[in-house]
């Protein structure tokens, strides 16, 4: 059923524009980067890899967001808190991986040397195990958000009120993992990392994998959200996102659905911080300030709410932006920031996939 | 110092001569005595020759006069006058340290008589654990002394040193008059007498004085524990009270149209900066009222941030109404460029505001606890803000205005009330008072343009805690988190401190999902 179901999430034209994007991705770049001279005009830097990677996560997380906040109303502002679990999950291994090779020349990472620690905490115990961790990436985001999310959704909290406790809650996951006491890093995270799974992390042909899984995983979730979104759960979900009561009356209990979308929206996340931190090479709980989520709203505004592509199009859009001005006119970022949010929700509640659709019909009558 | 202390003290000349002698020309033990004895008969008179001593300006003749040799030229050391020239054969007196020992004690007791109370409280403070030799002088200070606190501290000094008598009455007594006190330094002190030394006997031999000595400590424990109670309840309310003034705006609002302004924290900066503004208005025009800053400060805060606030909703809330998550969104916006704009206009550092000389130091109660006027003040104020925006509230046609549309917006509207108007007043009121709790917030911390950014998330827990629609929730959620936080604090540390408060909140909105104080009636939601 499911593989019936598969070729119909997009018309022709859809998977075309797929099709193009994983021959880019996978073959096109990679290709570009590894095999063509640097001299060469056709030459793709590494700083251009490393940012289309991080670009390609950043848009995984606002898929992410856009299923729960397009299709399930839910708008959190706590998705960084997830995203910055999942690099935590990896980054516990990649720490791991540096082995004595670290500046204190002992097997325990860094910072626990410099915080006189003799043994490893026993929440660190089999991250040395890849699988080990690879499953944390998704249970540890995941289980925090059906937890919290049981709590908050079975006392029916909703709109703005979920949206600023999820708030408060990647905040205080930030003072927490400040901590050094925590045994994350404190301040400084996980950094200085050497090696995944055996092949050392400046190699570029590493650099050209995470880039590839990057794309991968991007498409593997667009898929499986227009899955979701398309199947009758997600009728249901969109239905509790335009009148949740009427939709108790009907006889459906909201919860589970609600819960679902918003497991598997922090998991998503998970797995792009995952990727993510492999490719900057550092996550620290910078990540989990309340600004970074917020942002995370935004691009999801500026592609446009419950389309599935269009958050992908809106990171994309905002993070070049933002790579562009903080080099060009770092001073003006926020502002330009600052009027997007503004700008956007005044003037484009549909995102540029609104903005288009509007075009294309305007151009047909 | 010495001429200043030579100048308070007059003419009152009358030193023991045979001391001073001993002091020109015996040997150091002899000198050790004469110090002593100076200090003993408690003559002030005899401060400027000790401390020239301990300077290295007294010097003597071989036939006794003492000299007192400083840039300004010599005098006698006995008769205070001056002298047109110095004797070939005066030489400097040379001390060592066991003097010098000797000299340092005798200048602290001699503070006691300074005229700068926090000088003698030092003094007094120091000689707790002093030389019994120097009970007269403190018992004589205590014969003058009228600040409390000195006075206190002089009573402590006292009994210590009875502590040291070799006659357990006096002991006892001491010990027992200790027992009044509310000090970690005396249950220190106390403690000392119940310590055993090596060959097993008690630093006290006398077992009443022992047992008296542990009634005392528990008596003192117990009054500490008072004070360190009092003193949570006290920092508690502080911080209560500045949720308050930072909640109060925001759930006004909220109550209202339904919106959370995520810029409200910048409000609370603006009415900082316009604080840090009228600061140096006031320096640079008016220096001689500078300590009235405040008060001028206090409605230009509130006028900034409502002006403030009410641009913002023309421009940009009221275009966004029934879309709560965008209109936060917006705000967010808002509060971005807000925080950028004081960045270029005063700089990304934070700026210094001082607090007036009347708002400075604090006063001690219970003891050891000391309350800063500028957070007594801070609570009054906001108490003084709520009693206004209570007044407004329901004394005021806004404020029946703002109840009939926090309770049904389209029945307000059926029944002519101008919504649109009294949305825009309302969202001024909060970001008013808002502005204000910047004004107070300025006294106590840093104001930067990241200031709003630290109480965004603690207001909003007391907006979700208190429920909306009342006050009286707004305020019984901002003193009571206030005060857990700061229960909380000493035994899980500020982190976890505020997780658990968090954590908390999540489990109270199981049990009541509106918070403290819902609005009763039947409304309906979408």
């Amino acid at each position: 059923m499911i593989i019936e179901r598969l070729p119909q999430l997009y018309g022709t034209k859809g998977w075309l524009v797929i099709a193009a994007f994983l021959a880019l991705v996978c073959v096109l770049m990679p290709a570009l980067y590894l095999a063509v001279p640097e001299d060469s005009p056709f030459h793709v830097p590494a700083w251009l890899i490393t940012l289309l990677g991080k670009i390609m996560c950043y848009a995984l997380v606002a898929l992410a967001m856009d299923l729960v906040w397009g299709y399930a109303g839910i708008l959190s502002l706590g998705h960084g808190l997830f995203f910055a679990l999942g690099g935590y999950a990896l980054g516990m291994y990649l720490m791991r991986m540096i082995g004595r090779e670290g500046e204190s020349g002992s097997e325990l990472p860094d910072f626990m040397v410099f915080l006189d620690w003799k043994e490893l905490p026993w929440y660190w115990a089999g991250t040395d195990q890849f699988w080990y961790c690879a499953l944390l990436i998704v249970l540890a985001p995941g289980l925090l958000a059906l937890v919290f999310g049981y709590f908050a959704f079975r006392s029916r909290i909703k709109g703005v009120y979920f949206s600023i406790i999820t708030q408060a809650l990647t905040f205080a996951a930030m003072l927490l993992f400040f901590r050094n006491d925590t045994g994350f890093g404190g301040n400084n995270g996980f950094t200085d990392f050497k090696r995944i799974l055996g092949f050392s992390l400046a190699d570029p042909a590493t650099k050209a994998t995470l880039f590839i899984a990057s794309g991968v995983t991007l498409i593997l979730a667009l898929l499986l959200c227009r899955y979701i979104v398309t199947s009758k759960l997600g009728r249901v979900l969109t239905a509790i996102r335009d009148t949740e009561s009427r939709v108790r009356f009907c006889g459906y209990n909201p919860l589970p659905y609600k819960l679902f979308a918003w497991t598997l929206s922090a998991m998503l996340c998970g797995i792009a911080g995952a990727l993510y931190v492999p490719q900057v090479g550092i996550i620290n709980p910078s990540e989990m300030s309340p600004a970074n989520s917020i942002e995370i709203a935004i691009w999801t505004a500026v592609g446009g709410r419950g389309t599935l592509v269009g958050p992908i199009i809106g990171a994309a859009l905002v993070n070049g932006a933002k790579s562009w001005f903080t080099v060009a006119f770092p001073e003006y970022w926020l502002y330009f920031l600052g009027l997007l949010f503004i700008l956007v929700t005044l003037f484009l509640p549909q995102g540029v996939m609104g903005l288009a659709q509007r075009l294309r019909s305007k151009r047909n009558t | 110092m010495a001429v200043l202390f030579a100048v308070w003290l007059g003419n009152a000349h009358a030193l023991d001569t045979t001391a001073l002698q001993n002091l020109a020309t015996g040997d150091n033990d002899a000198r050790i005595a004469a110090i002593e004895a100076l200090v003993v008969a408690g003559d002030v008179a005899a401060l400027p020759v000790i401390q020239a001593l301990q300077d290295g300006a007294l010097q003597a003749t071989p036939a006794g006069q003492l000299l007192i040799v400083t840039e300004a030229g010599a005098t006698d050391a006995v008769t205070n006058q001056p002298l047109a020239n110095i004797p070939k054969d005066a030489a400097r007196i040379t001390i060592n340290n066991r003097v010098r020992r000797a000299l340092d004690a005798a200048l602290v007791a001699f503070k006691l008589f300074s005229p700068d109370s926090t000088k003698r409280l030092e003094a007094a403070q120091q000689l707790s654990e002093g030389d019994p030799i120097l009970l007269p002088l403190v018992q004589k200070a205590l014969t003058s002394e009228k600040d409390p606190a000195v006075r206190a501290a002089l009573e402590l000094a006292q009994s210590g040193m009875a502590l040291q008598s070799d006659d357990s009455k006096q002991r006892l007594a001491a010990v027992q008059s200790l027992a009044n006190s509310a000090q970690e330094a005396t249950k220190t002190r106390l403690l000392k007498l119940l310590e055993k030394d090596g060959a097993g006997q008690f630093a006290e031999p006398d077992a009443n004085v022992r047992a008296a000595a542990a009634k005392a400590i528990a008596a003192i424990e117990q009054r500490l524990k008072i004070a360190e109670y009092a003193g949570h309840v006290f920092t508690g309310i502080s911080l209560g009270s500045i949720l308050l003034l930072a909640a109060l705006g925001l759930a006004i609002v909220y109550g209202l149209m339904g919106v959370i302004n995520m810029a409200h924290g910048e409000l609370l900066m603006i009415g900082a900066y316009a604080t840090y503004v009228v600061q140096n208005l006031f320096k640079t025009h008016l220096p001689q009222y500078l300590d009235l800053y405040l008060i001028a400060a206090v409605p230009v805060a509130f006028g900034v941030a409502a002006l403030v606030g009410m641009a913002l909703e023309r421009g940009v809330i009221r275009h966004l109404y029934g879309r709560p998550l965008e209109t936060l969104l917006a705000t967010w916006g808002i509060s971005l460029i807000l925080i950028q704009l004081m960045r270029t206009v005063f700089g990304a550092q934070n700026v210094e505001v001082a607090n007036p000389s009347w708002m400075t130091g604090g006063v001690t109660v219970l003891g050891s606890l000391v309350l800063p006027y500028n957070r007594i003040v801070i609570i009054v104020f906001a108490m003084l803000v709520l009693c206004l925006v209570w007044l407004a509230f329901t004394r005021t046609r806004l404020g029946l205005h703002m109840r009939a549309v926090t309770q049904n917006r389209a029945m307000a509207d059926c029944m002519g009330i101008p919504t649109g108007r009294t949305d825009m007043l309302a969202f001024g009121l909060g970001a008013g008072v808002a502005g204000l709790g910047g004004c107070a917030l300025s006294q106590i911390g840093n104001v930067g343009p990241e200031l709003g950014q630290g109480y965004i998330v603690d207001s909003f827990m007391v907006v979700v805690l208190g429920g909306v629609g009342q006050i009286a929730g707004t305020v019984y959620a901002a003193l009571g988190l206030g005060v857990m936080n700061k229960f909380l604090e000493p035994y899980w540390g500020a982190v976890l401190a505020k997780i658990m408060l968090l954590v908390f909140i999540i489990l109270f909105i199981q049990k009541r999902p509106q918070g403290l104080f819902a609005a009763k009636g039947r409304a309906v939601e979408g």
